[in-house]
């Protein structure tokens, strides 16, 4: 049986087995992964734009190029918080600042 | 995708594949300038009507946009679009594009942001500029400058996610395909199309579409 305290220790013991370095890649790899779950958001943001936009030309067909220059410029700016999950990802696994 | 090569050092800076490629763009841009406006007359040949199709579309836009009592800043953003689209698209004839470098499109995102704060003080004058960091309510000071130095983060981090990451899908694809016959031709065409000639003219749009909004927006 092992208790709430012990977990932490044995997990701790578990890692302690293995090299530093390679926990350490191992714990930024699953970062990698988990950043880029910040890309559900710009999906959704961007999904919406593009349905707007389409409601958008139905209603107006004259004023096609202007709604698609908006909607771009929208879509653009919803997929900045994405971007930067992806620099995130990027920099974990290129550029780690906890390899030394 | 590997970072961006040191081919050397001048008295300490280093000479980087993205200083040496954004010089060849800045030759095939001049190249392609000479080249359409070459030997202009009244009467435009075919070239001529090519350059007089893009400055006019740019200054349709920049007066759409900006407004048509900005028309002087439409040579620079002209200027702006043709390099990135030449080197965002630069992945085609196997350049590593200078945009997929944080350096590059750090650089461009501070002219535009002095270029907005510049002008905002030159045509609201100091009083109005600082007011303008006061609205709606002066306790949202902290909120409106840390948004003011968010615009060039936001803005260089956006084209070089874009580019870094379309060329690494684009490296991982072609490691993948390696081992097969004749796979490596076919099948990253439609990938290139995508990440290099899409992506890459529609990011240069949005970076010269936001820079016009921010110089307007900070003007107006």
């Amino acid at each position: 049986m092992i208790g709430d305290a012990n977990i932490v220790d044995f997990l701790l013991q578990f890692l302690g087995q293995f090299d530093g370095i390679d926990v350490i890649k191992a714990f930024s790899a699953i970062g990698a992964g988990t950043a880029m779950i910040a890309g559900v958001g710009p999906g959704i943001g961007q999904g919406f734009a593009a349905g707007k936009g389409a409601e958008a030309v139905g209603i107006r067909p004259d004023s096609q190029s202007d709604i698609i220059r908006t909607m771009l410029l929208g879509a653009a700016v919803a997929e900045t918080t994405g971007i930067y999950g992806l620099i995130v990802a990027l920099i974990l696994l290129f550029a780690n600042p906890f390899m030394g | 995708m590997e970072g961006p090569k040191i081919y050397g050092y001048i008295y300490g800076f280093p000479i980087t594949q993205t200083l040496v490629n954004t010089w060849i763009i800045m030759v095939m841009i001049l190249v392609v300038c000479a080249i359409l406006t070459k030997n202009m007359q009244k009467r435009p040949g075919k070239a001529q009507v090519i350059a007089e199709t893009i400055v006019t579309v740019m200054d349709s836009l920049v007066g759409q946009t900006m407004g048509k009592d900005k028309m002087k800043f439409a040579p620079w953003m002209l200027a702006l679009i043709m390099f990135l689209a030449f080197s965002n698209t630069s992945g085609i004839y196997g350049l590593r594009s200078p945009t997929a470098d944080l350096n590059c499109t750090v650089g461009l995102a501070l002219m535009t942001f002095f270029m907005t704060q510049f002008f905002g003080l030159k045509s609201k004058g100091l009083g109005g500029y600082l007011k303008g960091f006061l609205e709606p309510m002066p306790f949202l000071l902290p909120i409106n400058i840390i948004g003011e130095f968010a615009n060039p983060v936001s803005l260089s981090f956006r084209l070089f996610g874009n580019m870094l990451g379309g060329g690494i899908i684009m490296a991982l694809l072609y490691s993948a395909l390696a081992g097969l016959y004749f796979f490596p031709i076919v099948l990253p065409v439609p990938f290139h199309f995508y990440f290099d000639i899409f992506s890459g003219l529609l990011q240069s749009f949005i970076f010269t579409m936001l820079s016009m909004v921010f110089i307007s927006g900070a003007m107006d």
